[in-house]
């Protein structure tokens, strides 16, 4: 596999991905790859898929794969990680400014 | 990788059986005001370790007890070769020698009531000079893998810990724990948020109750009488979150990818408690924070740890090699000499869990043979005590 992923989701269900590469910034036409799957799957192209990105985010941080609105739960690894605060966009940043634990 | 019940590593076999990867002769202070004669006599006798910490006078109850434990445990640990105990006073110094002895391993306590500092350092350098040529003469010899007790903790984790460094872990013991090794995890308040998933992870219900027992218990009577807003100033900590974690669940879920897929815990230790139950993986009620659980895995018996990290944790042990594993590739830019096992090519998708999985596997059996790690190499020596309470 020539192109490096820029983003990492863990799970099929999931709402969020991972960025993985330093410096990712707003329009990059980011390669994303299901984890899930082995890494043969995704050098034979399959669970990978094409996202925009709406803004820069620091590597580690998440991008939501899907439009979320205030009250969604947001999954990774498949299970709920807590709940979205403020509206999102497909491609835009998640983190503490829009998404919360629950429990607290 | 080749069967691994056929591989080997070179030991300390000490004279209970169990098999040591270090050989250090330990300067071990009771109490925090027998600090400075320990590091004395360490200065006097080349090749020795003081592991000087902050307490041990005036605890009671529960506290006290753990602080016993921690002690013996640590110098029961098969990477010590052998133990000079320094207390204040003879009566709590020759608890602690006694704990020890019961290894077989060499062991005098000196107490400075009635001596001071000076005679007591003397008396205490002659015994560590004849220890240290004892520990010298030792031999490592050829030990099956399955005799090894590895632990893990993970430290500055992000959102790369739970994508690469924790697999990584997790597949070496879905990889080992069959074979027959000693496992530990832990840090009871970072399951917060996966406390459903790491309890059905026991190996039966009746484990399963007792682990959930004992996390509500720290819930209750630690979190929810001691907390001020929520936790969000500590789980996650601003490292965490500075690394793209966002909540307490994601970052709970990241952690338990340290036992693996198909690895369960047989037995709850308490902190710095031995394991009894046989061979296997077991949980130990454990703070979260780095050196503090390292210390109480150690005291438990363990020898080897593994420790995953995404922004990049520094910690090390003074008696127990810790192996940094990290998949995040600013951290291994940035600070790489902390690193001792690059899995950054889980995150290029060009290197997979299992081959991570070997790669540790193999850095575990040189750091058994002897190879330093990075934290060995770089002089952290972090020993430090949990306190449950105020002493009296």
């Amino acid at each position: 596999m020539t192109e490096i992923p820029h983003l990492l989701v863990h799970e099929h269900q999931d709402s969020v991905g991972v960025v993985v590469i330093e410096g990712l910034e707003a329009g990059t036409d980011m390669m994303v790859c299901v984890t899930h799957d082995e890494p043969e799957e995704t050098a034979k192209g399959n669970s990978v898929f094409r996202l925009t990105a709406g803004m820069s985010a620091p590597i580690g941080h998440k991008i939501a794969l899907k439009d979320l609105k205030k009250g969604d739960t947001v999954f990774k690894y498949g299970e709920d990680i807590g709940i979205i605060t403020a509206d999102v966009k497909k491609g835009d940043h998640v983190h503490t400014h829009n998404c919360k634990t629950k429990r607290w | 990788m080749s069967d691994l019940s056929n591989k080997t590593f070179k030991g300390f076999r000490r004279d209970n059986n169990r098999v040591g990867v270090r050989n250090h002769v330990l300067m071990l202070p009771l109490d925090d005001i027998s600090n400075a004669a320990c590091e004395a006599v360490a200065n006097n006798i080349k090749g020795t370790l003081a592991i000087p910490h902050a307490y041990g006078r005036l605890q009671f109850g529960e506290d006290l007890d753990l602080h016993f434990r921690t002690i013996i445990g640590t110098g029961a640990n098969p990477n010590v070769a052998a133990v000079v105990v320094i207390g204040i006073e003879p009566g709590w110094t020759k608890r602690v020698v006694d704990g020890i002895a019961l290894t077989g391993k060499p062991v005098q306590g000196f107490s400075i009531e009635q001596n001071g500092d000076l005679k007591t350092i003397m008396d205490a350098s002659r015994a560590a000079k004849d220890m240290m040529h004892y520990a010298s003469e030792l031999q490592r010899e050829e030990c099956s893998i399955s005799e090894l007790w590895v632990s893990t903790k993970c430290g500055e984790s992000d959102t790369t810990t739970g994508l690469g460094s924790c697999p990584t872990v997790g597949n070496m013991y879905d990889k080992l724990l069959p074979v027959g090794i000693y496992g530990c995890f832990g840090e009871t308040s970072e399951i917060t948020g996966a406390e459903h998933i790491c309890q059905k992870r026991a190996i039966n219900n009746e484990v399963g109750e007792r682990w959930y027992e004992m996390w509500k218990a720290y819930q209750d009577d630690v979190i929810f009488a001691h907390q001020t807003d929520d936790l969000s100033d500590s789980q996650p900590t601003k490292g965490n979150i500075e690394g793209g974690l966002t909540t307490i669940e994601e970052k709970a879920l990241g952690n338990l990818e340290k036992i693996g897929r198909t690895s369960k815990y047989i037995d709850i230790l308490e902190p710095a408690e031995e394991p009894k139950s046989g061979k296997g993986l077991y949980f130990m009620d454990s703070s979260s924070a780095a050196a503090e659980c390292v210390t109480l895995m150690a005291a438990g018996g363990y020898v080897v740890h593994t420790f995953p990290t995404g922004q990049g944790n520094v910690v090390g042990n003074p008696i127990v090699p810790v192996i940094k594993i990290t998949a995040n590739p600013r951290t291994l830019r940035t600070m790489s000499e902390h690193v001792d096992v690059d899995v950054s090519g889980i995150l290029r998708r060009d290197m997979t869990i299992d081959e991570a999985g070997d790669s540790l596997i193999d850095m575990i059996r040189r750091t058994a043979n002897g190879r330093h790690t990075a934290a060995e190499a770089l002089g952290h020596r972090e020993f430090s005590m949990t306190k449950l309470y105020r002493s009296a």
